[in-house]
């Protein structure tokens, strides 16, 4: 068993079983609830606002609102998931890497292949130019 | 044959642990859950990059300048994250152990998740009757995909928010149901979530294009 022997003390209600290793309910407090809402709504209106009104070019407005969803994306998880590195012994952690590796290589390779399609497919000979 | 030097002990070394322990029930349950989940990101991740790839083919019909609606989004974009805070408020009510506050709350997050689909279900159907429907480009036929994937889980996540308020009232708080809450509550966040990604690459990047 991996449960972190000091997260059950903090039960103080709840039944989470009669002996040493209870489960592990995940749970935060008002306060994170309330950090992680006010971060997500400012997070989500600063992007709205850049497209909706166009203060900066194109290209920097994209950078801009894609850096935003990436840091949305970890307020949700420490604040609303509550993700812990140590929870379940290191595993959930593990998985959720694991699972941003493939993502990651997944996406950047799709649209490596994609958008490169002309460059690297094989050179065709045109019918007409032959002899 | 062998020379490997074991300690002079009676006792046989042992790496593994062979004998069962008991556990309790739905211990692994919750990790099960995340593994699900993380599964359930690869799939969005295969729609993202689907979009990505086919999101620029209009085959000469409407582009997303065309069709998105920011305000619109941007109210469905609330509506998600309200319901989220609401979740989360009926699980600081379970920690308590208050029943009605969980049952409250749970009521109210799924209002939220019935306004998200109502106006998610207006927009498509808005999109269908502007001639856009999903078989017009590539670009509506992932847009369509990625979105309506997304509204599905939505939908299955408030049929299962139903039934534990039924199991909830009719049970109580008992372990078993403080644990569907809690794996409910992961489901329902990473909804949040993945609509960060739609928001973003799919709405405001597209009003980029």
């Amino acid at each position: 068993m991996s449960h972190d022997p000091h997260a059950h003390d903090a039960h103080a209600h709840g039944d989470h079983g009669d002996h040493g290793h209870g489960v592990e309910i995940p749970h935060g407090s008002m306060r994170d609830y309330v950090i992680g809402f006010v971060l997500s709504v400012i997070l989500t209106a600063i992007p709205f606002y850049l497209v909706m009104e166009r203060p900066f070019s194109n290209g920097v407005t994209a950078a801009a609102i894609m850096a935003f969803a990436m840091v949305q994306i970890v307020v949700h998880m420490v604040y609303f998931l509550h993700l812990k590195p140590k929870a379940e012994g290191g595993w959930t952690m593990t998985a959720l890497l694991f699972t941003i590796i493939v993502v990651v290589i997944m996406l950047s390779g799709s649209l490596w292949v994609m958008y490169h399609l002309n460059a690297n497919m094989m050179p065709m000979v045109d019918p007409s130019q032959l002899p | 044959m062998s020379t490997t030097t074991l300690p002079a002990t009676d006792e046989p070394v042992r790496f593994f642990d062979f004998d069962e322990h008991p556990h309790p029930e739905g211990y692994s349950t919750m990790l099960g859950f995340w593994i699900y989940l993380m599964s359930d990101c690869l799939i969005f991740a295969i729609l993202f990059a689907c979009y990505a790839v086919l999101g620029g083919n209009f085959a000469g019909g409407p582009g997303p300048k065309d069709l998105f609606d920011l305000p619109l989004v941007a109210l469905n974009t609330a509506m998600l994250l309200f319901s989220s805070i609401t979740y989360g408020f009926a699980m600081l009510g379970m920690a308590k152990g208050n029943k009605t506050q969980v049952l409250v709350w749970l009521a109210i997050t799924l209002v939220f998740g019935g306004c998200f689909l109502g106006i998610e279900l207006y927009e498509f159907s808005e999109l269908i009757h502007e001639g856009a429907g999903p078989w017009r480009s590539a670009f509506l036929s992932s847009f369509f995909t990625l979105v309506g994937t997304h509204g599905l889980h939505v939908t299955f996540g408030s049929i299962w928010l139903i039934t534990l308020m039924v199991q909830v009232s009719r049970f109580g708080l008992t372990a078993a149901n403080q644990r569907r809450l809690a794996c409910l509550s992961l489901f329902w966040h990473f909804l949040d979530v993945i609509w960060i990604g739609v928001f973003t690459f799919v709405y405001l990047m597209g009003m980029l294009r």
